[in-house]
Order: structure tokens, then sequence, then C-alpha cells
């Protein structure tokens, strides 16, 4: 007969004030809040990259971010109440900690109309007295609405982001105009937003603008997982929950997927909220209430052998769409080629040095199109959307083709596998859970379900509900 | 502790939540969230710093006694002689 030795930590799981389900932005932003004030905490990570939502890879020696065009929120030192002032005081980080560098400017490209925009509001009021000389009145009053709207209240009630646009703007274009931008950062909503998430996206878009760590988002996540080590918290990569175990309302274990146990007085989750209460162990008790998000991209990389503005192209971002009006939702094929973003990350200030001059082009894709692929028609799907790429290179570089050295290509199936968000959503659920509670007592949502955007977002996301759920409850 | 001592104590706590902050010229009397533009994510953090440094706990109704570096010191100072004695 065999006997058979318990490992140690089956007979005696390990206990935490608080474990924290993915280290994507905004489960190591909460981590470093909780561990810096001495609370013993461990972030569960299933893959072996940091970032989540926003991470990075290398192949064949070259570096590529996913997800990060832009750190949106970017605004000047001394404006105190700013989404990046707060959080810099949260996580006792200073600016130089991010290492960013502001854009010069980008652009929303319609068909015979551009609006330039900077991280000056200025440009952007002038661009739209120029393209929409009887616009320029109702665009300062929007302004205003925008600026006195508080967009951060974790009660806010939903509110078509069109009808209140329809209310002050008269020419539909420039409402599509404004609104594309918007809602390709971080709409997980089809067709409209919510008017809270447009005055959230306004503020960190168009308000105060665009900037970039030299080295992509590498910098950002590196320096995260640095200080919440320094804080004392504990990081455990490949790290898969398999499941949660619920008994009476509030979590009573964690079951890793190597079968180890551990327990938790407090659980927060960034997996997204279905995909949580997916792992509970009692999700029969589920109510099927909130939507699943659906809204995912496919992006097209190519390293060229110039900086992009060497070749002509100077903006930083560009937002085009082919027609006037603007139609933001899960295509019915692979890729919805009408509407797009063009990031060219050495188009900021400060990036003359960087080695690989990167143009990358994102589409609106399908991702129960991209799932249903044989390995050999994905292949071939990749192909033709290469075609595409090069394309629609040419319309904004024209000679753009023999300036490819390299190519590169994220699907949503890639993003479903490596982040393990269902349907490969990038932005989650259109239902927000603002103050992060779930059905169970002890479980809470942080990262992109509760519902605060982009990076700046989302490390306030998990700011916020480290504050609210654990550290203000003592 | 003394009452300078205890504002010492907090504009030092305030020095690490907010580096940038000028602290050169802050008015005992008049409300530290208008002369330093601070909101409740930093009172929050003011209270958590007196609570990981000094074992001075600061229960939720009393933040407003936070208002102002005299009302601070008249506040915390008896605390922090409870703390010092026990």
């Amino acid at each position: 007969m065999v006997r058979r030795h318990e490992a140690p930590s089956r007979s005696t799981p390990m206990h935490y004030d608080v474990a924290i389900i993915g280290a994507g932005m905004s489960g190591l932003a909460a981590g470093i809040r909780l561990a810096y004030f001495d609370k013993r905490v461990c972030i569960l990570e299933k893959h072996y990259a940091y970032g989540g939502l926003n991470s990075y890879y290398t192949i064949d020696g070259r570096s590529f971010d996913v997800g990060l065009h832009a750190v949106t929120n970017f605004a000047p030192p001394n404006v105190r109440q700013a989404p990046l002032a707060k959080l810099c005081r949260q996580l006792r980080l200073t600016r130089d900690d991010f290492a960013m560098h502001p854009q010069r400017f980008s652009e929303i490209r319609f068909p015979g109309r551009t609006l330039r925009f900077s991280n000056d509001i200025a440009e952007l009021t002038d661009e739209v007295a120029r393209e929409f000389p009887h616009q320029k009145d109702a665009f300062q009053r929007l302004l205003t609405v925008v600026r006195e709207y508080n967009d951060v209240r974790l009660d806010a009630k939903p509110l078509s982001a069109r009808r209140v646009l329809r209310a002050h703007i008269d020419d539909p274009v420039l409402t599509e105009m404004l609104l594309c931008p918007l809602m390709y950062y971080g709409s997980a909503e089809e067709h409209d937003m919510d008017f809270t998430q447009f005055v959230t996206m306004f503020k960190s878009i168009l308000l105060e603008g665009f900037a970039r760590p030299v080295d992509g988002v590498r910098t950002i996540i590196k320096m995260l997982v640095r200080k919440y080590r320094s804080c004392g918290g504990k990081l455990r990569m490949q790290c898969g929950v398999d499941r949660i175990n619920v008994k009476g309302g509030t979590v009573e274990s964690i079951v890793l997927d190597s079968g180890e146990q551990i327990t938790a007085d407090v659980v927060f989750s960034s997996a997204g909220f279905h995909e949580t209460m997916g792992m509970c162990s009692d999700h029969s008790q589920n109510v099927p209430d909130d939507p699943v998000g659906r809204i995912s991209f496919v992006e097209t990389i190519a390293v060229l052998d110039e900086h992009p503005h060497q070749l002509g192209h100077d903006a930083a971002i560009v937002f085009f769409n082919d027609s006037d009006v603007f139609d933001y939702a899960v295509p019915n094929e692979l890729v919805d080629l009408r509407s797009g973003v063009i990031c060219c990350p050495t188009n900021y200030e400060g990036h003359e040095s960087v080695k690989d001059s990167l143009f990358r082009v994102t589409w609106l894709a399908n991702y129960a199109r991209w799932n249903s692929l044989d390995e050999v028609a994905y292949r071939e799907a990749k192909a033709s959307l290469l075609a595409d790429f090069r394309r629609r290179g040419e319309s904004v570089i024209p000679g753009f083709s023999p300036h490819i050295v390299y190519t590169d290509m994220f699907t949503p199936r890639t993003i479903q596998r490596f982040t393990g968000h269902a349907n490969g959503a990038v932005y989650g659920s259109p239902r927000k859970r603002r103050d992060g509670r779930t059905r169970v007592e002890n479980l809470f949502i942080c990262g992109t379900d509760q519902g605060f955007l982009g990076i700046i977002g989302a490390m306030l996301s998990g700011v916020t509900i480290a504050n609210l759920h654990v550290l203000s409850q003592a | 502790m003394g009452q300078q001592q205890v504002k010492e104590i907090i504009l030092k706590i305030i020095e690490t939540i907010a580096p940038d902050a000028d602290l050169s010229d802050v008015k005992s009397d008049v409300r530290l969230r208008d002369q330093l533009d601070m909101d409740s994510m930093d009172f929050l953090d003011i209270v958590m710093e007196l609570r990981k440094r000094y074992k001075v706990e600061v229960p939720k109704e009393d933040y407003m006694q936070l208002e102002t570096l005299d009302s601070c010191a008249a506040y915390l100072a008896p605390k922090f002689e409870a703390v010092a004695a026990s």
C-alpha cells in the first residue's frame, strides 16, 4: 500500500487578507494600495506575463504592445485633481515613474473632413470652428456640460450619450466624429455609449490627452510590479483559478488549477464579471442579467524601415471612418474595414531613438467568426487582412508597402486566449458595476467591468475598489 | 505629545502622499482641502498613514475632525497620548 504524503499547502491553505485574480493594471494597482497599508495580499495570474488586456510581448527580438496605443488622461503636473495626479498620490508614485512623453497631435478623419486635436483643447475648438462653423457655440456648450459633469460618482444613472449630444449638436457628422475616438477607446456598448462613460472618455482623450512611455506599456507594468513587490505583495504567475468556493453567500476558498487551495477574507477579481461569476462553485445561483461584452478588435502591426514622420505621416493616432455615419458594432464579417485606428508610437515626442518604428491599424472584429476558423482558414484570413492593411497604409503614407520589414497581428481569438475575457471583449460588459459589488458578499470586481476606462482608469479602478471595500472598512 | 508635534506629523504625512504639494505656508486654521486641493481619497490616506505609522485609529465618523491642522492637533493629540501610554 502506498502511503500518501499530503503537501503542507493542502492541509493548511495559505491565508491572505485579500486575494486578487489577475495581474493587470487594476489588480496590480489594488495590490499596491493594500500591500502598502500592510495587508497580506496575493495576486494570482493565470498567464506567464503580467498586464492582462494591456500587455506586451517580444517576437524575433522585436517588442510589441497589446492594447496600449496611448496613455489617455495625460494632464500637466499642476492639475492636482486630474486622474493621473490622483493615481500618483494613491500609489505613492511620481509622474517620472511613468516616463511619459506627450503626443504632438492626433486626428479624426471622415470623408472630406479632418479634426485635429492635441493635449490642448483649444486646438480642437478651433478645428470644430473651421470644419463646422455653425456648431462653434454648440461645441462650447457641450464642453461646459462635460466639464461640469461628475463622471466618477459610483451611482450614476444610465443615459444615452447620443441623446445628450442631439440636444446640443445639430450637425450629425460632428456627433459621429466626436463619438468615433471615444467609442474606439472604451465603449463596451455597440451603437451608443453611456453618457457617464462618454464624459470620462471625452475628458481623458480630448480635454486631457495622449502620452506614451518610450518603451510602451511594459514601462508601466514593470514599474507597478516592482512597486507591488517592494510593498511586500505576493505575486504568483501561471497560477490560474479553477474555482471560487462560495458557501452561504461568501467566498470560502479559492481552488487553483494545481488543486491547491488558498483562503482570503476578501477576493478581488479583474477577470470580468461574467467570467468571475462563472468560476463560483454555486454558479447555478447566477442571475443572467449582465450582458456579456462583444466588442473586440483585430490589430495588424508593421515594423517600418523609417519612422512614419520621415515618410510624411506625423499624427500619433488617426481615427478614421469612411462614411459620414460611424457604425460602432460587432461586424457580421471577420473584420469591419470601414473604420479603425492607426497608431504610430514613434510620433510621440521623445521617441526619435526608438529602434523599431511601428505602424499599427486596429479594426472592429467578430470573435465568433475568428474562433470558428480552422488553422488553415485562420492563416488565410490573416494573410487576406494583411493585404487590407497594406492598402490602408498606402492611403496614409503613399509608397507604404516597400517600407515594411516585419509584420505581426493579433485577433479576438488571441485576446481571448491570453486574457481569458469571453469573446475577446476588450472593454468587457456593457453593464458596469461601478461599486464592484457582486452577489457574493466578499467578492468584488475591479478592472474593465468596474468601468473606469483607459490605462489610468484601470489603475484607478483597482485603487477605488481597494479603498471602498477594504481600506475604509477597518 | 504636543499639538505642534501633531501638526508636523500631519504635514509629513501629506508630504508622503503628495510630494509635489507646497507645504511652506500652510495655515493652521484654514481647511486643508481648500489650501492643498485635497480630496476624500487624500483624507483616507492621512487616516491610513496614521494607522500604519503610529497605530492611531480614526473612525469614519470622525474624518471631519481632520479638516484643518488645528482641528487635527486638537483631535489627535489625546489619541497619540493614549497610544504612547498603552
